[in-house]
């Protein structure tokens, strides 16, 4: 006798089918969701803040009046910023990476550390703020100059590295390693010609999302108490700045009192989601590029 | 002088001991393993070996699925050792030296001892700079010798004439027998003392085999080979002696032409006759 009836399979073909069809319609309307309130979020920051921005507002001070005013100041802080960041992150976060991958020995230490890693990811941006406070601007005396900014924004972003380095790191097959180990390859041969080469698409795109994480991230930096006045431009690491994000923070609080400061905001804005634009794309093309040799 | 005969007196039991019929006379032996025994954990995978693996000739390693072939000649190299759990006691003396000695360098004897994998595992690099991996890790930087190298490795794992005219390609648009024999190559740059080879053509279709046994065959003037197959006929075609391995033991080790035609173990009998799993 036959299990599978087919006349019942024929009922219950319809429903199945239509059932599927339910399920794409689903999802297709969550990723509509998100993708509809992006595109009115840049229609309406765009329409707002597009005519504002020209080579004077790119190039120009900061000033009291709004038709004068200019951002170089807050983007040379944000350049300066990650001067500081993209190395440390880098180098720490790549090197804690490859350290718990491929030195450690799995075991309840690395495991703890592992874990506490991925907890650090979840700790508020805020809180990272208080710690560079103490211990950067107060504790080293550094006050808030781009250095002290750089190591908390460093720190904050930290985990984001590590991770993304961890998972790119742990995808190179393992028989890769093995071939360089059977050839007499110390453990740094190994790391430096076959586990790195193959994971540093990953590696960059973990670095270059984190930067831009760093490039847009605020409250940190209000509690290191980043002054909103007309500041000189910064010229090294050890000087006062300020940056995108929080420019505009403080020019959307300010047009409360004088209403042209929201239309500055609104430019800045642009210029900062440019800036955001152009490195995400540079991690994509990174990605892509690497990643078709492999 | 007193060395090599307490070394030959040594030779002659352990050959006893493996019930061997072999001569094994006044052959240098590259490998001898001591009561061997291995365990993952609590898996006892090798069991109280005791072989010698003679110089320039090729051994072969046989046995049932999961009998312990791969993780034997891993422990030649001890690359075994990249599993964390694994457990080892007795000794394996490559050239006379007990590789287990605490002072004893892996990378050095890796060098000596070079691998070959049951998966072609090229880099996702240039033929040029897969072949030249393994002299550059041990510093040559010369671009003439490396080119030199490069050309006698390929040639010696007859591959020259297919990528001399794309040496700067990547080795992965190869074709899979292509990549073995890379491999090969690859291995032959470091200029071992002895190849292990662990089903190098268990991937590979029957022309790419038979290429890779006619190089073993060749290889075996400069090379000592220990080599692991499924394959009972290309046990029998290509290698000197073979090992028949179960359940983690040496069930048999001789000739491989007394092995084939007369078995002295009903096991080894059943195996190679196909009455057994
Ligand atoms: N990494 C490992 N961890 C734990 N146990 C292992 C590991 N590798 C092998 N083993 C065990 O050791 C035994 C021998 O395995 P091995 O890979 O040496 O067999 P083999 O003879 O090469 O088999 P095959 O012919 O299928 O390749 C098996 O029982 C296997 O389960
Ligand atoms: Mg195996």
């Amino acid at each position: 006798m036959k299990y599978v009836d087919t006349a019942q399979v024929q009922k219950r073909m319809n429903l199945r089918l239509t059932t599927n069809k339910l399920a794409k319609s689903l999802f297709f309307l969550s990723t509509m969701f998100g993708l509809i309130v992006l595109v009115v979020l840049i229609y309406r920051v765009f329409s707002q803040g597009i005519q504002w921005i020209d080579l004077q507002f790119l190039t120009g001070k900061l000033s009291t009046f709004a038709e004068n005013a200019g951002v170089m100041g807050p983007l040379l802080g944000s350049f300066w910023l990650m001067l500081v960041v993209a190395p440390l992150t880098m180098f720490l976060g790549v090197g804690t990476a490859i350290y718990l991958e491929e030195y450690a020995k799995k075991g309840r230490i690395p495991s703890f550390i592992q874990t506490n890693i991925a907890n650090l990811a979840g700790v508020p941006s805020i809180v990272f703020g208080l710690l560079g406070l103490t211990v950067f601007v107060k504790g080293f005396s550094l006050g808030n100059v781009v250095l002290a900014g750089g190591l908390t924004m460093s720190l904050l972003v930290l985990p984001i590295v590590v991770v993304a380095s961890q998972e790119s790191i742990r995808a190179v097959p393992q028989y890769l390693r093995e071939a360089s180990y059977g050839m007499g390859a110390t453990k740094w041969q190994t790391v430096k010609n076959v586990v790195l080469p193959a994971s540093l698409p990953g590696i960059l795109t973990g670095v270059i999302l984190s930067l831009s994480r760093a490039i847009g991230e605020t409250a940190p930096l209000v509690v290191l108490g980043i002054p909103a006045l007309l500041i000189p431009f910064p010229d090294s690491i050890f000087d006062k700045f300020t940056v995108m994000p929080l420019q505009i923070y403080y020019w959307t609080i300010d047009s409360a009192l004088t209403k042209e400061y929201a239309n500055l905001a609104a430019g800045a804005i642009v210029v900062l989601l440019m800036l955001l634009f152009l490195m995400n794309s540079i991690a994509i093309i990174i990605r892509n590029k690497y990643q078709r040799r492999l | 002088m007193t060395t090599l005969t307490i070394e030959k007196k040594n030779n002659k039991r352990k050959i006893e001991k493996n019930q061997s019929t072999s001569n094994a006379s006044n052959k240098k032996n590259v490998f001898e393993t001591k009561d061997l025994n291995l365990w993952y954990g609590d898996d006892h995978a090798l069991k109280e070996i005791n072989l010698s693996i003679p110089e320039n000739e090729v051994t072969a390693i046989i046995g049932p699925s999961g009998c312990g072939k791969s993780t034997f000649i891993k422990t030649l190299n001890r690359m075994v050792e990249m599993v964390p759990i694994v457990k080892i006691s007795g000794a394996i003396k490559y050239r006379e030296k007990n590789i287990f000695q605490p002072k004893y360098r892996v990378e050095e004897l890796r060098t000596q001892v070079g691998m070959v994998f049951q998966k072609p595992n090229p880099f996702p690099k240039s033929i040029y700079d897969n072949i030249a991996y393994g002299p550059r890790i041990h510093g040559i930087r010369n671009k003439k010798i490396l080119d030199q190298i490069v050309e006698k490795s390929l040639r010696g794992a007859a591959i020259w004439d297919e990528v001399k005219d794309r040496l700067n390609e990547n080795a992965y648009g190869l074709s899979g027998g292509q990549q073995q024999r890379i491999c090969i190559a690859r291995c032959l740059a470091i200029e071992p003392d002895v190849i292990l080879m662990d089903e190098p053509t268990s991937a590979l279709d029957p022309i790419s085999t038979l290429k890779v046994e006619e190089l073993v065959q060749e290889l075996k003037k400069d090379y000592s080979i220990v080599i692991v197959t499924h394959n009972m006929q290309q046990a029998a075609r290509i290698s000197d002696k073979t090992a028949f391995f179960l359940t983690g033991e040496v069930v048999e080790f001789s000739d491989t032409d007394a092995l084939f035609s007369n078995p002295e173990d009903k096991r080894t009998e059943d195996y190679i006759t196909g009455r057994f799993g």
